[in-house]
């Protein structure tokens, strides 16, 4: 049963990413169309980024990762490389949690 | 192609190995968790190789660990899944032209490598780093979904380490670039308050897939200012 639901949802995931790409083709798409497709990642990314720091289940909670993600945000701003940011986050979080 | 673009903060592979090192740890606490809910490494291995979407596995594995069944594992596993569609489409262009290669790249079409390409300046160093940030990302995850399998229990709560705030402070670092697109601002804000408004009574995926409604005012602001 495992197995079966397991390949199952391989392929049901495999479907939804290449829905879009395999559809399309190589067809080009009409600027409109490109500059509408241009965005679609912006208001993904803003709500994956609430709902990975505030979110708890059903319910909406303000812990370490709140100030993690300031201090990332902080870090973003003043340009510091990638890895910094997460890193700091990740430390961020952990030192709050260890004196919390 | 688009000059409202700055520069991409760091260049691709700096950038793809840097996610793929972030994905490998939290694949760690994944296999951990897989293993714990009660699938075999075996399982484990071969979900995060076919299936490859961290939050739609993390889901599933988590209502089997809740006592749920398989079946009722696929749905929020399904749900989480969805986006990648939306971003399938938004990378259409950028993806390779022959179908072989496209199918094979689609695989590779999730929230990391869909934020990398984008913060990309161009459609070339999109399409590069693209496929840098997918391989990675694949090798490092189930690189980290062995080990984690293999460890079991061995490894702490990943929480303590700070792990699950790694990924919202990578979502921001990739967004940021983005936000100096016309009407992406308005899109991001949008999103926000939908996701905010959705989270305590919608199940698990559906607020950021509701999300995506925060294009229509992004269009239409992005509209107003070329007038």
């Amino acid at each position: 049963m495992t197995w079966t639901a397991l390949l199952a949802l391989s392929a049901v995931s495999y479907a939804l990413k290449a829905s879009g790409p395999v559809l399309a083709g190589g067809r080009r798409l009409g600027p409109q169309v490109r500059q509408t497709l241009d965005l679609v990642a912006v208001p993904l990314l803003a709500a994956l980024i609430l709902v990975q720091t505030v979110g708890d289940g059903h319910r909406l909670v303000l812990d370490a990762r709140g100030p993690a993600l300031a201090v990332a945000a902080i870090l973003v701003w003043r340009r510091a490389p990638f890895l910094v940011v997460v890193l700091a986050a990740a430390g961020t979080a952990a030192l709050l949690r260890a004196v919390a | 192609m688009d000059a409202a673009i700055a520069k991409p903060p760091r260049s691709a592979v700096t950038g793809a190995v840097g996610i793929g090192v972030a994905v490998g740890v939290y694949g760690i606490s994944f296999g951990v968790l897989a293993v714990a809910s009660g699938l075999s490494p075996a399982q484990a291995c071969v979900m995060s190789m076919l299936v490859f979407t961290g939050a739609s596995q993390f889901a599933f594995v988590g209502v089997l660990a809740g006592g749920g069944g398989a079946l009722a594992a696929m749905g929020p596993a399904v749900m989480l899944a969805v986006r990648n569609a939306a971003y399938g489409l938004s990378l259409t262009s950028i993806l390779p032209a022959r179908l072989r290669d496209r199918a094979l790249a689609a695989h590779l079409v999730i929230d990391e490598t869909t934020a990398m390409a984008r913060a990309q300046a161009d459609p070339g160093a999109a399409r590069r780093a693209f496929l840098a940030t997918g391989m990675s990302v694949w090798v490092f995850w189930n690189a980290g979904t062995l080990a984690g399998a293999l460890l079991g229990g061995g490894i702490g709560d990943p929480k303590t380490l700070g792990l699950d705030a790694m990924f919202p402070a990578a979502f921001l670092a990739l967004l940021a670039p983005q936000l100096r697109r016309p009407g992406a601002p308005v899109a991001a804000v949008t999103a926000v308050i939908i996701a905010l408004a959705l989270v305590p009574i919608a199940p698990a995926g559906v607020p950021i897939i509701a999300a995506l409604a925060g294009v229509v005012p992004g269009v239409l602001t992005a509209k107003g200012v070329r007038g």
